[in-house]
């Protein structure tokens, strides 16, 4: 805690000789299985300007280019706004790019799609229909009758554990529940890629664990593309093939990096090399440490208004 | 600016603190701050009260101008301005039941002493248009069960009937075109940007000018009146509405929109349903609105309705008839407002927002 000493070493790799890029056998081998499977999704010169209300422009994004391989699982970080929500909001078609391409299996995205599913923030669940009809909300807006619709959904329910909960509505469900639901009806209409935007921040430690544990086993037993936006850098290598690393102002991609934490996944692997050497690696990267040195607190910033002998520290 | 001003010699040096170091501090002073720490706040965040205290509020609320009405009505030397000759006495202009103001009265009761004549007698009024509570509560009574003395009049539930049919219908025109077009409005920003501003427009133009016009038009029965209720209402509805769509969620449509929907579908099956409780509580106030426009729209052309019968019994001073109508006009419309929160919130159990 004593600021004394400025962290200012330029290499921030830690201390075990472990290099996040080192992957170990079975590591490489799944990368290159993964890599010798299709594109799904490609992002080329992808950049997003907004205008200000001086007139002038904020660059957003800045050439954003990605490939990624069909059931890849590729988490998105970046300190705060480094536009990695707008980047996700551009991939489902919420937003409009300046410029660039987005395609998905060779198809140029315009506009939302059922070829993509979202998962939001917040809460999006439909209030007014049961768990069951919200499920079968996107069969039925593509044209899946009512009850086909319905029986569908109830197998998706059934994938996610929430059978029981057919019949209730979202405001009876916890976050962690109505999340799921959120993740099954984005599943429901078969898209290719799961976009999934800091799906799990509004949840309590708890279950996000449990949520990310659930996400794994979906994503093992179903053929699916995630790209998801995390904040946590642990989430992230804890859930990721790659990482897309951005950065701020503008959001340009910093890195691309391969996590070599073998599969499958669990949280006692946080203490391994393989996992601390990319966590390291992704803080020097969000976290610069020339920043660090500028937020901290010198102790004579706050002037003293007790009396001596009164100390609580 | 709450704390003590920072000593200078405080400053990185520990000391004690300004004059008032209290005897009980354990290893050292405990600094007492200049604020006192009890100051009660009437005003802050609104916590529901408990149902005893809101039901004994809510009695009380219609209870203390009762009671203002009924101590100004029944206690003789608060206010009573006039007198009501009960005993003209030798009086020629007098009759019993005349209400004549104070002064008068004492003038004739003193020229009466002096010339030796009768006296007149008489008790302290009020005027004839504020009556007593229960005059207007029998009148209340007889006015819904009764038929009424004048030949030509109607009777309160009859001519009640005919205004509400006049509300309702012209509500109901109104909601048919306000209420779609409202909701495309605040789901299109190029058709609200086309309508709107016109609409905003028209809306300063107070419903009752157009009176005549429509009478020109519409002939001098319920057309006009109906009219009138619907210019009335439509172009606040459709503003309110708008503004309301305006107001939903816009993650519920973008999670709509990656999910396949688009265009009336998405109107019917997400923006409707989602605005679903806050257009019924829109529907709720206008509907009040409505009301208001009725004394007037039923003025125009052939008096009719609930008005007709206020100003017949206005002509015949028969104030506490006419109390009567208001009260009913008033409980109508309660009932009518409470019936529709009650539907409202078994229609809508998962909105938790206050009715």
């Amino acid at each position: 805690m004593n600021s004394a000493s400025p962290v200012v070493s330029p290499v921030v790799l830690p201390i075990e000789a472990c290099d996040y890029r080192t992957q170990c056998e079975p590591v490489r081998a799944r990368f290159d299985k993964l890599k010798s499977r299709e594109v799904a999704l490609r992002v080329e010169k992808l950049t997003k300007t907004f205008a200000k209300p001086d007139g002038g422009t904020t660059v957003a994004l800045k050439d954003i280019d990605l490939v990624t391989h069909r059931r890849e699982f590729l988490c998105v970080v970046g300190p705060s706004g480094c536009g990695k929500s707008t980047f996700v909001r551009i991939l489902a078609g919420l937003e409009t790019s300046t410029s660039g391409v987005v395609s998905v299996e060779g198809v140029p995205v315009s506009g939302p799609g059922a070829d993509r599913g979202m998962v939001f923030q917040g809460y999006t669940l439909f209030p007014w229909l049961s768990v069951l009809r919200n499920v079968a909300f996107g069969l039925e807006e593509n044209g899946t009758p009512r009850r086909e619709a319905e029986r569908e959904a109830r197998q998706w329910l059934a994938l996610i554990g929430l059978e029981a909960f057919a019949d209730s509505y979202p405001h009876q469900l916890s976050g962690g529940m109505k999340q799921r639901v959120a993740i099954a009806r984005a599943l429901a209409t078969r898209p290719r890629i799961l976009l999934m935007d800091e799906p799990f921040s509004a949840l309590d430690t708890q279950s996000r664990a449990r949520m990310q544990a659930y996400l794994i086993e979906i994503w093992k037993k179903i053929d699916i593309t995630i790209v998801f936006i995390t904040h946590d850098l642990d989430e992230a290598v804890h859930l990721a093939d790659r990482i897309l690393v951005l950065s701020a102002h503008p959001g340009e991609v910093a890195e691309l990096i391969e996590v070599p934490v073998p599969r499958p996944r669990s949280h006692n692997q946080a203490l391994t090399p393989e996992f601390r050497a990319t966590r390291a690696r992704l803080d020097a990267l969000i976290h610069p440490p020339k920043d660090e040195a500028e937020e901290s607190v010198a102790p004579d910033v706050v002037t003293r208004m007790t009396s001596a002998g009164d100390e609580v520290e | 600016m709450g704390v003590a001003p920072p000593a200078s010699a405080a400053v990185g040096h520990p000391t004690t603190p300004t004059s008032n170091s209290s005897p009980q501090g354990g290893g050292g002073a405990r600094v007492s701050s200049p604020i006192s720490p009890r100051r009660r706040s009437w005003v802050g965040v609104a916590r529901p009260l408990s149902p005893r205290r809101r039901t004994t509020l809510a009695i009380l609320s219609f209870l203390i101008p009762l009671l203002a009405w009924a101590a100004v009505s029944y206690v003789p030397f608060l206010w009573h301005p006039l007198v009501e000759v009960t005993e003209p006495g030798d009086i020629a202009w007098m009759e019993p039941g005349m209400r004549v103001p104070k002064a008068a009265f004492a003038e004739e009761v003193a020229s009466a002493k002096t010339a030796g004549t009768a006296e007149p007698a008489g008790r302290p009024a009020n005027p004839v248009y504020l009556p007593a509570p229960h005059e207007v509560a029998t009148a209340f009574w007889t006015s819904l069960t009764a038929q009424p003395t004048q030949r030509d009049a109607i009777r309160l539930p009859l001519s009640l009937w005919h205004s509400i049919q006049i509300i309702a219908f012209g509500f109901l025109l109104s909601s048919l075109i306000g209420v779609p077009l409202g909701i495309l409005c605040g789901a299109q920003p190029t058709l609200a940007r086309l309508t709107e501003p016109v609409i905003e427009f028209v809306r300063y133009m107070p419903a009752p000018a157009f009176g005549a016009l429509m009478v020109a038009i519409l002939g001098i029965y319920d057309g006009p009146k109906i009219a009138i209720i619907v210019i009335g209402t439509f172009f606040q509805q459709v503003l309110v509405i708008a503004n309301t769509t305006r107001r939903i969620e816009p993650l519920l449509i973008e999670a709509a929109l990656t999910l396949g929907a688009r265009n009336l579908r998405l109107i019917r099956r997400v923006i409707v349903p989602a605005m679903l409780p806050q257009l019924y509580r829109d529907q709720r106030i206008l509907l009040g609105w409505a009301w208001t426009y009725l004394i007037v729209a039923e003025l125009i052309g052939t008096s009719s309705g609930i008005t007709f019968f206020i100003t017949q019994q206005a002509r015949y001073q028969h104030f506490d008839n006419v109390y009567a109508a208001i009260l009913i006009i008033g409980l109508v419309g309660s009932i009518t407002d409470l019936a529709l929160a009650w539907l409202g919130r078994r229609l809508f159990p998962y909105d938790r927002s206050e009715a």
